[in-house]
């Protein structure tokens, strides 16, 4: 990033993308198919993650099931719950939530944040949406294919990920890499997309510094993704060759059954070694959007700017610089090198000091606020407090020795749902509330909204807050069964199962919210033009929906920053980015007349 | 001012918006194109770079026995050479308005990358002759794969070279392709450097 | 206001649910106390962490939530937020405070690290080995020296695959099927080997763990500081029988142990009574289900294995290996 222009160019003018280079939809199925417009490739992307999520969802539901009563459901046999556990997990990560943030918001918010008329490559867009519908295709054909889904974990660690020891070890692991292959494609045609149109379609006025920090989060995490998905392309290539053509990239000599394999050679930890420099990176994919998002939610609803955004801004490079030198602590005992735990340790509890600082920020943002408990807000405020506890547990598991212990316990699950399951999602969902009114131009029912935030938010901490203490106990992870053993003084069987009951609960509330959703589409409450009455530009389209090119005859002129709210000797306590300074009714203004 | 620089502004200040409102939005003066094009160009380059970190982790290990090149690799190399010496002759080509020239340079360019690419093929049945096929052994393994993932991104820039070949045929001018052929020139140049950095990769190991 | 009591009580609940529960680390059975010291340090640090900034939200939630309806009468004076867009003394104060809490987080946390990673000279080195889904275990024997070992030697007659021509596999004990026994007070140094996927030798009373890996020897090393027997978990996900590869290990006093290991058959004595007992044992309930396995057929039920498991003596689980 060296040669960005800061001299004055006048010669430029305000319309970045001329009219006549907009694409133009001729028929219903360019319009609505196979369309080139971001926001409706963003609704796409989003339905697809949500339908694709349910099926997650309904996956960690017969997990819980198993787990709450074992030896009650006859259909969930040990191979059946690893195929649970593995396809819960990736379809979350992967297809969910990367697939949602950066598919669905970036597409949607990106173009109209930053005053653009759409993408900058909008044909690209559009096959990065096909690309990923084909690559969430690809892994639900794992489900009917003979042996199954691929029961490895999502992490998918060789050997045993391709040996037959484990379910789906066939066609299945096969299918789930050549799934993630396409997505890692279809992900770099949408991630090429954010990234130059961040870069350059930014309307005039609109610098890097006066930009949502949900555009920063979004920026930041693309460009991580972009970085980070070529180590799990890598070695997804590198494991289908081994699968398929038998080579050794990650397979060492084998005895499978006191058979001896004609592998030789190979490296587990490498696979391990690539598949965290990609995985840990994609917490943050995750996180930071949500940082971003959440960032705007409590400061529009809290009609105060964000607390201290230059260190807001500052803490998301950070972290996405510091999160590709902490992988390893995900291989503290994993057989490595063990001094590469002091490095690794060190780097990944520094990590934690820009993610407080902004934790600080939300909450100094509330701080002498005038916080209006809307949807959002509430959401926000419980993604704070399930963010800061899970961040917490973070550090027992970043401390290399307190790692020893808990590792592959159910601590590590119930740290990593609530800090990047958990929290991640309530932002989703606060998103949602928030940006509803603009995509379909109605409000979602507030009873509804209520109900899901409540059983939601609390119901989650009921789930996974208990859960860190079976980790103390020793319960290990991706356990069909525990059983009777010497460590569990105290049973745990009521523990997990108030655990299931409190998870079907939550899944139920899910339902409750997509109900919300389509309900709301047609008859939901007209909203209001601005009805939160928000600053950034794509509140101040022409039409609510914003209508294709999203804005109107000139592109916004932005002359202030996303966060001028209740700036002192204004009348409105918001001030829209692209309104002129002439025209900001001040106070002693309106007392003159 | 760089990108450093700008993040440290401060943007609500008076002075800061007077200043800001003077910019227009986009970062870079180049292109969107041309700025898409390195942001890919720098993402298969990851690609690359972790192929060659995970095989040098993989020499490391007890089992590992070199390949050797074959002559055929340096006369690839050669050819690979040629095609990105004609792509660069296209764009100065286009630069002065010379549409025929631009045609040329760019279908001796194309010829020079099918014959790179089937003599790609040429090398691995070589190896696979001479005896060294057997999938465990990790030095071909990794050679296949690298030339494999070579070779498709040469076919993915091919597409391209198709697309702008058409247009000419189509009847655009020198001016209306020059953008295309300056990207194809900079995407081949690129591919020639990685190949040349994997080839000397596999020599020296 | 009733959002803020509720978040209040969010603090106050997981207050007492830490102090109340139940469900808490396991009594320790070994010297790593040091591991559960560090993570009552991590909760003293960031326990009261949580709870001030919970506490903090709550209390804004409270003392700055708008009033309805008042916005709407006075538009003039609407503005009930401030604006200070950042304090960098403010920041400044918090990051340090953060990094002296990370710090104190830290320090000890690698102390502690250095010394698992540091064996102490006076170990006696074991080996466990692990394979779908059983352990077996090593003794160096009278020499003291573990014979070295290959996986590609593994066959029935050679479970562990010890090279023949190493004079001080000879004298190494094997046990298979049996429990893993230790002495009480006696450092080891617990070497750690996979014949096939990843593996991990957990014992919950030990704190330490660590995975084993196919091609790779990995270890750590603990003193057991009390006597008992304990189960031995698989935490490492290795297919459809990791929730069964248990095991268990006895901490013995030194007479007890001294005399359990007296009874094991060496390297060398395993070799012999092989060639005397016709080549063909094997456990017929073992075959069947690899039988399965490799015809990639109906895939092990949980019954038949565990049968299986239950039914391998203590040599046969390699008959299995006829080849």
């Amino acid at each position: 990033m060296v040669d960005i222009t800061q001299e004055k160019v006048e010669n430029v003018g305000p319309a970045e993308v001329p009219e006549m280079e907009l694409y133009h939809a001729h028929s219903w199925w360019t319009k609505y198919v196979f369309c080139q417009d971001a926001k409706v490739i963003a609704i796409q992307y989003g339905g697809t993650a949500v339908a694709i999520g349910m099926v997650g969802l309904i996956l960690s539901w017969v997990m819980r099931l198993q787990l709450g009563f074992p030896e009650t459901f006859s259909f969930i046999s040990p191979e059946a719950y690893l195929q649970f556990v593995t396809m819960h997990g990736m379809i979350m990560v992967i297809y969910l939530l990367t697939a949602l943030f950066l598919g669905g918001f970036g597409n949607y918010l990106i173009p109209l944040m930053v005053g653009a008329r759409d993408m900058v490559f909008p044909y690209v867009n559009m096959l990065s949406y096909w690309i990923y519908l084909l690559a969430v295709l690809i892994l639900v054909a794992s489900f009917f294919v003979p042996g199954g889904p691929s029961g490895a974990g999502w992490t998918l660690y060789p050997p045993q990920a391709i040996l037959s020891g484990t379910p789906g070890s066939g066609a299945g692991i096969v299918l789930m890499l050549i799934s993630l292959a396409f997505f890692i494609v279809g992900f770099t045609m949408g991630g090429l997309n954010y990234v130059v149109t961040i870069l350059q379609a930014r309307t005039r006025g609109m610098t890097l510094m006066r930009m949502p920090l949900t555009i920063w989060g979004i920026f930041t995490a693309t460009v991580l993704a972009l970085l980070a998905f070529p180590a799990l392309f890598v070695s997804a290539i590198m494991m289908t060759l081994d699968s398929v053509l038998g080579t050794s990239f990650f397979m060492p000599a084998i005895v499978e059954f006191g058979e001896q394999l004609a592998y030789g050679g190979g490296s587990p930890v490498l696979f391990q070694h690539l598949f965290w420099f990609f995985g840990h990176p994609e917490v943050y994919i995750v996180a930071l959007p949500a940082f971003g998002v959440v960032s705007d939610l409590l400061s529009v609803h809290a009609r105060r700017h964000i607390f201290g955004y230059r260190m807001m801004v500052w803490a998301i490079v950070g972290i996405g610089a510091l999160s590709f030198v902490v992988w390893a602590h995900h291989m503290y005992v994993s057989g490595m090198n063990p001094y590469f735990g002091f490095f690794f340790a060190t780097t990944t509890l520094i990590i934690a000091v820009p993610t407080a600082l902004k934790v600080y920020n939300w909450t100094l943002t509330l701080w002498r606020g005038d916080i209006h408990l809307t949807l959002p807000m509430l959401f926000s405020i419980a993604f704070i407090i399930t963010f800061v506890n899970g961040g917490i547990t973070g550090l027992f598991l970043g401390n290399v020795v307190v790692d020893v212990p808990l590792s592959d316990t159910m601590f590590v699950v119930a740290h990593f749902h609530m800090v990047m399951g958990v929290a991640p999602i309530l932002v989703v969902f606060g998103a949602i509330y928030h940006w509803f009114p603009l995509m379909s131009g109605r409000m979602l029912n507030n009873a509804m909204g209520q109900f899901h935030f409540w059983v939601t938010f609390l119901g989650a901490y009921l789930i996974y807050f208990p859960m860190h203490y079976l980790g103390f106990v020793g319960v290990p992870r991706r356990y069909w069964e525990i059983g009777e053993t010497s460590f569990i003084t105290t049973p745990i069987e009521s523990l997990n199962a108030f655990i299931t009951v409190a998870a079907l609960i939550v899944g139920f509330a899910q339902l409750v919210f997509i109900y919300n959703i389509i309900v709301s589409v047609f008859k939901g409450e007209p909203a209001e033009r601005n009805p939160w009455k928000a600053t950034s530009l794509e509140w101040q389209t022409e039409t609510v929906p914003p209508g294709h090119g999203n804005f109107g005859e000139e592109a916004p002129v932005v002359y202030r920053w996303a966060y001028s709210f209740s700036v002192p000797g204004a009348v409105d306590d918001y001030i829209p980015q692209n309104v002129h300074p002439d025209d900001v009714k001040k106070i002693a203004a309106a007392e003159g007349d | 001012m760089d990108f450093f620089q700008e993040i440290r502004t401060k943007p609500w200040l008076e002075s800061q918006v007077e200043i800001d409102n003077e910019r227009s939005g986009g970062s870079y003066t180049l292109p969107s194109v041309k700025v898409g094009l390195r942001v890919f160009v720098a993402v298969v380059g990851v690609v690359f770079s972790l192929s060659v970190v995970a095989y040098s982790d993989r020499m490391t290990l007890a089992d590992w026995r070199p390949v050797p090149e074959p002559l055929l690799m340096w006369l690839n190399i050669i050819v690979l050479v040629g095609a990105s010496v004609a792509m660069q002759w296209a764009v100065r080509s286009a630069q002065r308005d010379r549409t025929s020239n631009v045609e040329v340079g760019m279908l001796i360019g194309g010829a020079c990358t099918l014959a790179f690419l089937a003599g790609q093929l040429l090398v691995v049945r070589q190896l696979d002759e001479l005896g060294y096929f057997a999938p465990t052994n990790p030095a071909l393994a990794f050679l296949y794969m690298l030339t494999g993932l070579h070779a498709v991104h040469i076919l993915g820039g091919m597409v391209a070279w198709g697309r702008t070949l058409l247009r000419i045929w189509g009847g655009a001018d020198a001016q209306q392709v020059r953008m295309s052929v300056e990207l194809c020139a900079f995407y081949w140049h690129f591919l020639l450097a990685i190949w040349l950095f994997l080839f000397v990769w596999f020599v020296i190991t | 206001m009733w959002v803020a009591i509720i978040v209040v009580l969010v603090a106050l609940g997981s207050l007492v649910f830490h102090l109340m529960t139940p469900w808490w680390s396991t009594e320790i059975a070994s010297n790593w106390g040091s591991m559960d010291l560090t993570i009552d340090i991590t909760f003293w640090v960031t326990g009261p962490a949580f709870i001030i900034i919970v506490l903090f939200v709550a209390y804004c939630i409270y003392k700055f939530r708008a009033q309805s309806g008042a916005a709407e009468a006075a538009p003039n004076s609407n503005h009930k937020a401030s604006y200070e867009p950042e304090n960098k003394k403010l920041e400044v104060w918090l990051t340090v405070g953060t990094a002296i809490g990370v710090a104190i987080l830290l320090a000890p946390g690698l102390v502690v690290w250095n010394n698992y990673v540091t064996v102490p000279d006076d170990a006696v080195e074991i080996e466990v080995m692990g394979q779908q889904w059983q352990w077996g275990y090593r003794y160096p024997g009278a020499d003291g020296k573990l014979g070295t070992t290959d996986a590609r030697l593994v066959s029935g007659d050679n479970p562990f695959g010890l090279h023949l021509d190493d004079p001080n596999g000879q004298d190494d004990i094997l046990v298979e099927g049996d429990d893993l026994h230790l002495q009480l007070g006696q450092p080891v140094n617990v070497l750690l080997r996979s014949l096939d996927v990843l593996h991990d030798f957990y014992v919950p009373e030990f704190r330490a763990k660590m995975d084993m890996v196919p091609g790779l020897v990995t270890f750590f090393w603990m003193t057991p500081i009390r006597t008992g027997r304990f189960d031995i978990l698989c935490a490492e996900l290795c297919g459809t029988g990791h929730y069964a590869m248990r095991g268990n290990v006895v901490v013995d006093e030194k007479a007890d142990y001294d005399a359990w290991l007296a009874e094991q058959q060496t390297f060398a004595q395993f070799r012999a009574s092989l060639q005397d007992k016709s080549k063909n044992v094997k456990s017929v309930a073992m075959n069947d289900v690899i039988e399965d396995k490799t015809d990639g057929g109906s895939p092990v039920s949980p019954v038949a294995m565990n049968a299986a498991m239950n039914t391998v003596g203590p040599m046969p689980a390699h008959g299995a290996a006829t080849r």
